[in-house]
This record gives structure tokens, C-alpha cells and sequence, in this order.
């Protein structure tokens, strides 16, 4: 009877325990399948078609859903902040909220945000399914390593393709709040334009643009992840899909932290 | 259960040893697993396989549905590490191979996938020369002219070869599969369920281009299968899995009146017999 309850107490502990070695043991295995990808990116041969198909997937087709975003995230940054700083008379500093909002933190992490739920989902749906359906097996049997194939190309091609996407959402956010800044809360063209550039520095958006290439990184990492251990049939592939979404959105929003903590600790 | 074992082992080497009729074929089998086995969490998949499978012959592996025979054979090819036991192809085994004496070794394989895994973001074309465009010993313009040629002789149109794989019916797909496979020329084919989801004179087809390619080019075929008709037309030898073990051995024309109850309960699919099927009410 007494181990019996003393099983009971220790439960919870117990399943702490196996979440945190899951947890470490999940953690190790997307760092070794991160390592095995990058080292096939400087060991022939290289699939440059490859890359340049998954870079167009990435960059130009996310262009709109991202642009849409960065637009109406800063008019609503416009809106929002002059409504604030109206309190304590600070509207002319509408502009420069805007702009460092902008390039430090909402276009990476916006544009991150959209592009996972564009390429990560379409990602693991592409590799989860060619896991279901033995192509993965086949890459292997005709002499072809399917991480140097399929893996390889697309990391690189994130890394690469969100500091891009990031940049056009950066003017796309500020043209945003210069819009309403000048049509509907009486700024004039020029003075709004000179509050944005004159405070911004080169640091403020080279940051943002070191972050988008990491969530880039973390975004195909976890669609190529996800897929590639996806399980059987349908099923397998629709969770595998719906985890690398929720896992590369977590992801950026907790690295984003860590990246802000680092970057601007000086 | 490990009497039969030790018999189909000794059998098993007895074959091979008097497998040098014809003066050409070494002793050495072209495969060959010894107590290989392979778990997945608890649940025993092979138990010990020993299996020979002569150079230039033809080998059907018989089976039901989870009996293992997959797992074999992805165990050959390496894509599945088996738990212990031995593999070896043309006599090296292949667990002390390197990384790149293993990809050499898989270069000389070829496999034709149960439903054909081709590539579907690719052109039928492509598929086919897949793995001679990934190792650059053809251009892709002359790529096209060798796909067009194996598609011949797998008696498909030079046309199909720009057709998408999900434009292709199942037979034509399994076609596809097969040009693939033979493509680079390899001298040991894996046939996983070849005539699987083809209708009856699709099957016949299929196997007949099988019973072709592999005398063409004079390799050494694995086939798993657990369609008898398609087992006596393609196989030379024939072996049975059971629950992970290889239950009996023998010519692939004797299927059906072996004398192992099993194996003709099997062949004749019959439902009463040593074979119960584990069925959950």
C-alpha cells in the first residue's frame, strides 16, 4: 500500500521529469539535424536550383502577405501612439515611434510571424508527405542525401530570404504611418519624414535584419524538421504541419527576447 | 520455432555452396543476413532473419501483411539500422562500411517503391534520370534522350516523359518506377510489392517487364510480394517470413505444394491453418 501512494505523490514529479528529458531530448535532435544540414551546405555537391526555387517561394511570394502587414501595423502605430503621447503633449514623436517599432521589432517579428505560417506549414506539408510517401527513402536509394537535398537548400534559402522581406516591410511600415501621419493627424510631409530619419540609426535596422535572418532559420528549420519526422498518413502530416507553425511562432517571439536582450544590452 | 531456424540456416548454406553450377557465380552470396534483428519500442519486427540470396538470381520474400518483409529490406538498402545481426553485400558487411563506401555500395542498388515514390515535383523525365542528373554523368538535354530510352523499354511513349507523376494512372506509375530504378543500371534490384493495387493483367505486365530488365542486365532481384501469381512468375527462389523470422526456403515454382503447412496455407490463402491471423473483436 505504501508504495502505492508514495507512486501517487511522486506522479507529477515524475511526468515533470519525462517532459523535461523530452523536452531536452527534442531540443538535442533539431540541434544535431540543424548541424547535419549546415555542414551540407559547405560540402559539394550544392543544389543552387534548388535554392533558388525555395528563395522565390520565400521572398517573392510572401511579399504581399507581408508587405499588407508592415502597412497596416504602422498606420496603426501612427494612430495609436498619437492618441498617447497627445496626453502628455509628445505627438511630434509619433514619427520616430513608428520607425524604431518598425525596424527593431514588429517588422522582423511580424514578418517572421506571417512567413511561418506561409513556408513553415508549406514546408512540412511538402516534406511530411514525401516522408509519407517513401520519397524520402527514394532520395536515399538513388544516391542522393535527402538532408543535402531537401534540407540544406531551404534553411539557407530562409536565412537569406527574410532579411529581404524584412527590409520592404520596414519602408512598407513607416510609409504606413506616414500616411496617416500626414493625412489624417496634420503632420507635414517633410517634418514627419525628417523626425523618422533623423533619430534612426543604421544599428536600429541592421538588429532587425540580424533577427529576421535567425527567425528565417528557425522558421525553415522547424517546417523542415517537422516534416521530415512526420508520421503516418494524413494525419501525420496535418500535425506535423500545424507543430512547425506553432513551434516557429513560439520560437520567434521567445528568441526575439533573447536576441533584443543581446543586441541592445550595451 | 528456433529448430526451424537452425534448419532454414543450414539449408540455407547447403544452397549456397552448390549454387556454383554454372562456374560463373562465387560462393559468396550477393546478400546475406545473418540474425538480424530489429525492434521497434516493443514491438519485435525481425527476430533473427538469415537469409542467402544468390548473385544473378531472382529471390521472392513471401509474407503477411507486417511479417516484416519491408523492414528487411529497408534494413539491406541502410535506410533503417537494424538492431543487431549481420548484412553483408558481395561479402563486406556493409555496418563497417564508411559513409562513402556505403553510398557506393547503394549506388549499385535500385528500387522500385511499393506505390512508386516518384518525385512529384518533378517531370516523369526527371524522375527517371534523377540519379544520374544528381551525379552529373549526364547533361539534363541528354538526360531527356536517356529517359525517353529507358521509358522504351519499359514500353511507355517518349511523351509521357513530360508528364507529371499524378497525371499517370497506377500501372503507368509503377512503370515510371521501374525506368527509375533501372535506370543507372544497378546489379542488385529491390521490388517492394510490385503488382500491389495494379489490376490482374497490369500485375502480369509489370512482372513480365521485371522478368526482362533483370535478365537484361543480368542483376540480382529482391522481391517482396504476397501475390503468388506474381511470386512464380518473377522469382528464381522463394523464402517465407513469419513474425520476423525466415520460416522456409525453397524454388519459387514449388509455391503451393511446398510441404511446410504454413507456407502452403499462405500460397493458397487459405484461412484455416498454422497461420492465424490476429484479429481484434
Amino acid at each position: 500500500m505504501a508504495p502505492a501512494i508514495l507512486n501517487r505523490i511522486l506522479d507529477p514529479v515524475a511526468a515533470i521529469g519525462r517532459a523535461v528529458i523530452g523536452l531536452l531530448r527534442g531540443t538535442g535532435a533539431i540541434a544535431l539535424f540543424a548541424a547535419e544540414a549546415i555542414s551540407h551546405l559547405v560540402r559539394p555537391p550544392f543544389y543552387g536550383r534548388l535554392f533558388l526555387k525555395a528563395f522565390i517561394e520565400i521572398a517573392w511570394f510572401s511579399l504581399p502577405v507581408v508587405a499588407l502587414t508592415a502597412l497596416f501595423t504602422g498606420m496603426v502605430l501612427a494612430l495609436q501612439s498619437y492618441t498617447g503621447f497627445a496626453r502628455f503633449n509628445a505627438e511630434g514623436a509619433v514619427a520616430n515611434v513608428v520607425v524604431l517599432s518598425i525596424t527593431r521589432e514588429l517588422g522582423p517579428v511580424l514578418a517572421g510571424l506571417m512567413v511561418a505560417g506561409r513556408i513553415g506549414a508549406a514546408f512540412a506539408a511538402e516534406i511530411g508527405t514525401m516522408r509519407v510517401t517513401d520519397q524520402i527513402d527514394a532520395l536515399s536509394t538513388l544516391s542522393t542525401n535527402p538532408m543535402k537535398y531537401l534540407v540544406a537548400p531551404r534553411l539557407l534559402a530562409g536565412t537569406l530570404a527574410l532579411p529581404l522581406l524584412v527590409i520592404v516591410a520596414d519602408t512598407l511600415g513607416v510609409m504606413g504611418g506616414w500616411l496617416i501621419g500626414t493625412q489624417q493627424l496634420g503632420f507635414g510631409s517633410g517634418a514627419y519624414l525628417k523626425a523618422t530619419f533623423d533619430f534612426l540609426q543604421l544599428w536600429d535596422v541592421l538588429s532587425g535584419l540580424i533577427k529576421a535572418a535567425v527567425f528565417g532559420f528557425i522558421i525553415t528549420l522547424m517546417g523542415c524538421w517537422s516534416g521530415y519526422h512526420s508520421g503516418g498518413g494524413a494525419q501525420g502530416v496535418g500535425r506535423a504541419t500545424t507543430s512547425a507553425v506553432v513551434a516557429s511562432s513560439i520560437l520567434i517571439l521567445a528568441v526575439d527576447y533573447v536576441l533584443t536582450a543581446l543586441l541592445f544590452s550595451r | 520455432m528456433s529448430d526451424t531456424r537452425q534448419g532454414t540456416m543450414s539449408d540455407t548454406r547447403d544452397g549456397t555452396m552448390s549454387d556454383t553450377r554454372d562456374g560463373t557465380m562465387s560462393d559468396t552470396p550477393k546478400i546475406r543476413l545473418r540474425g538480424v534483428r530489429k525492434s521497434f519500442g516493443s514491438k519485435v519486427v525481425l527476430d533473427g532473419v538469415d537469409l542467402d540470396i544468390r548473385a544473378g538470381h531472382s529471390m521472392v520474400i513471401l509474407g503477411g501483411s507486417g511479417s516484416g518483409k519491408s523492414v528487411t529490406l529497408k534494413c539491406v538498402l541502410g535506410l533503417i539500422p537494424p538492431d543487431s545481426g549481420l548484412i553483408e553485400i558481395d561479402g563486406r558487411d556493409v555496418a563497417s562500411l564508411s559513409r562513402m563506401e556505403r553510398e557506393a555500395v547503394n549506388d549499385r542498388i535500385g528500387m522500385l517503391f511499393q506505390n512508386g515514390a516518384l518525385f512529384d515535383s518533378l517531370p516523369v523525365w526527371e524522375n527517371v534520370c534523377f540519379k544520374l542528373l544528381a551525379q552529373g554523368r549526364l547533361s539534363r538535354s541528354k538526360a531527356r534522350d536517356k529517359a525517353a530510352e529507358v521509358l522504351a523499354q519499359v514500353g511507355l511513349a517518349p511523351s509521357v516523359g513530360d508528364l507529371s507523376p499524378s497525371e499517370l494512372s497506377g500501372g503507368m506509375q509503377k512503370r515510371v518506377g521501374l525506368a527509375r530504378a533501372i535506370a543507372a543500371e544497378p546489379d542488385i534490384i529491390f521490388f517492394d510489392e510490385p503488382t500491389t493495387g495494379l489490376d490482374p493483367i497490369m500485375g502480369a505486365v509489370i512482372d513480365g517487364l521485371i522478368v526482362d530488365v533483370v535478365k537484361r542486365l543480368g542483376a540480382t532481384a529482391v522481391s517482396i510480394t504476397h501475390d503468388m501469381a506474381s511470386a512464380r512468375r518473377i522469382g528464381d527462389d522463394a523464402a517465407m517470413i513469419h513474425k520476423g523470422q525466415i520460416i522456409w526456403r525453397g524454388g519459387a515454382h514449388s509455391l503451393g505444394e511446398t510441404g511446410n503447412a504454413m507456407v502452403d496455407q499462405f500460397a493458397r490463402g487459405e484461412r484455416e491453418g498454422p497461420i492465424q491471423m490476429e484479429l481484434r473483436r
